[in-house]
């Protein structure tokens, strides 16, 4: 796995940049990773980022789809393509240092 | 006496059924299926159905006829079972108790679920779903006579059952229209939930170039909130509109509502269980099976034959009171119908991407990996034999359950 150091801290990244080690995270990397594609992290876009820290870790380690952030978490979907323009599950997921959710063939 | 209840005689149910009776003793087991009729559908033929390679009453057979005559079918409409008291009760008033408990009831397409889809006027009108007998009967109805224009296939969220089909369906369409002489009448924009047609890097490599090739518009990333009927289009949640004149659309795939109502889902009604064991992640009596649980493979009749033989084991192993060893890997084998008689095949697992290389003898075949060939295809229609006379009594297949390396082509890094 490459290392990689976001505001002076080493992280483990896969090779598209999403993290590894749910437990390297911090807010303030979050905040990092957020810059680093351009999101601003306003406080209305720190509750799905939350949401999905939690249900990670609840769910054994699985990164929720939109539908779950929508449906279980409350947000509301359209909100979450203003905030995460285009690609928002993938993009939450990269800010909350998770894996990128699963596609299929 | 035991009793093992079965939900739901499909694809799923009817292999376990069949094996479970061979394994278990009969007089300590009793065991039961429960499905709601008596019809059971081959469903990959539902695929064929619109452009009249099979007719409607080709796919469906007696679902008694396949599932062994020692065990009795309960035809009725699950209500809710009580993973408390061990019951299942139905609709109709029968209670049925439990000491093992097995959910296949598989998933359905929901077009009420995205507003405007199932609008009275336009629904099997000129907005359609294949995934279904209903809708793929009135499809190929439409399609017998349609003039031509812009044919939208649309994708609402993943997962669905047989993530290919939608693509297959596409590659179908295509050909279907350049035999009739109308291709240049058509449009086609094939509309997906996922960042690109297909995902995974090597497959993409062998087949990305087939949408190119043959015309065939890409509108990816596209997360659909509704259809408006009125102005014929697609409208999603971040304002991309996709104007149609025919929609062909893959609702959302949801799993049986009465296992929300007993509490036994996730968000799309799906039953979490371990993906390597099979058994609930809540209770230690109920497993799910096939299209109804959460496990991160694709829903397909292939998968569900894979997981069932690592089940059985499973299960076998948990009534003698021992743990569990079989560990499913998610292998799946499907074939991906590419139009003009051709087909292409994947093999893959959990951990292994599909790759390139001779099925299933290693250097031979004689089908193709990631390749599109006439074989493949005959080996696709030949599925429906093997469906009726290998898969559902329970007898053994030439293919292991765990995905094999050897006639792969692995990439060097
Ligand atoms: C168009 C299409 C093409 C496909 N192509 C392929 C392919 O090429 N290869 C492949 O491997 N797979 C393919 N599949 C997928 C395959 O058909 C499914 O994955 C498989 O049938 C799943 O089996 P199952 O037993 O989980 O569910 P099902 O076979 O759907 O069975 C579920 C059963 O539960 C019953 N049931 C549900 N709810 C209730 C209730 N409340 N009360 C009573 N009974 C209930 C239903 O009546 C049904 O009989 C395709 C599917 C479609 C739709």
């Amino acid at each position: 796995m490459p290392v990689t150091t976001i505001e002076g801290h080493e992280i483990h990244v896969d090779a598209e940049g999403f993290m590894t080690e749910y437990d390297e995270w911090t807010e303030e990397l979050g905040k990092a990773l957020a810059d680093a594609i351009g999101v601003e992290l306003t406080d209305d876009a720190w509750g799905p980022i939350r949401f999905l820290r939690e249900d990670f870790k609840a769910e054994g380690g699985h990164t929720p789809t939109l539908r779950r952030v929508s449906t279980v978490g409350g947000f509301d979907t359209k909100k979450l393509f203003e905030m995460f323009p285009k690609k928002p599950a993938k993009k939450m997921a990269y800010i909350a240092g998770l894996p990128k959710p699963a596609g299929c063939v | 006496m035991k009793n093992l209840v079965i939900l739901g005689g499909g694809t799923a149910g009817t292999m376990a059924a069949n094996k479970l009776r061979k394994a278990l003793d009969k007089v300590e087991w009793q065991i039961t299926v429960v499905d709601r009729h008596d019809k059971h559908d081959y469903q990959p033929g539902y695929l064929f159905i619109p452009f009249g390679t099979y007719t409607p009453e080709e796919v469906t057979r007696s679902r008694r006829k396949y599932v062994s005559d020692d065990i009795p079918i309960v035809y009725g409409d699950i209500d809710r079972v009580d993973a408390e008291a061990r019951t299942v009760s139905l609709t109709n008033g029968t209670v049925l108790p439990y000491d093992q408990l097995v959910i296949a009831t598989g998933v359905t397409p929901r077009p009420d679920q995205t507003p405007g889809m199932d609008d009275e006027g336009s629904w099997y009108v000129d907005v359609f779903d294949f995934y279904t007998h209903e809708g793929a009967t009135a499809l190929a109805k439409k399609l017998e006579t349609w003039k031509g224009g812009k044919l939208v296939v649309q994708v609402v969220e993943m997962p669905i059952k047989c993530p290919v089909a939608p693509l297959e369906f596409v590659f179908l369409a295509e050909s279907f229209f350049t035999e009739r002489g109308m291709r240049d009448q058509v449009e086609i924009t094939y509309v997906t939930p996922l960042p690109s047609a297909f995902t995974k890097p090597i497959c993409s490599e062998h087949m990305g170039h087939l949408l190119t090739e043959r015309k065939i518009a890409l509108e990816s990333d596209y997360m659909v909130e509704r259809v408006d009927s009125a102005e014929k289009m697609l409208v999603s949640y971040d304002e991309r509109q996709v104007p149609y004149d025919l929609l062909v659309t893959v609702p959302l795939n949801m799993g049986a509502d009465f296992v929300a109502r007993s509490g036994l889902g996730n968000e799309l009604n799906l039953v979490p269980v371990d993906k390597h064991t099979l058994l609930s992640r809540t209770y230690d009596d109920i497993w799910a099976l096939g299209d109804a649980n959460d496990i991160p493979a694709s829903k397909a009749g292939s998968v569900a034959h894979f997981e069932i033989e690592v089940f059985i084991d499973n299960f076998l192993e948990h009534i003698a009171g021992k743990p569990l060893t079989g560990s499913f890997d998610g292998h799946a084998n499907c074939f991906i119908e590419t139009g003009y008689g051709k087909a292409m095949l994947i093999d893959f697992n959990y951990d292994t991407e599909p790759l390139p290389g001779k099925f299933p003898v290693p250097g031979v075949g004689p089908m193709s990996l990631l390749k599109e060939t006439k074989v493949n295809h005959m080996g696709k229609l030949a599925f429906r034999w093997a469906y009726w006379n290998v898969l559902m009594p329970g007898r053994p297949m030439p293919i292991g359950a765990a995905m094999s390396m050897t006639g792969k082509d692995v990439p060097v890094a």
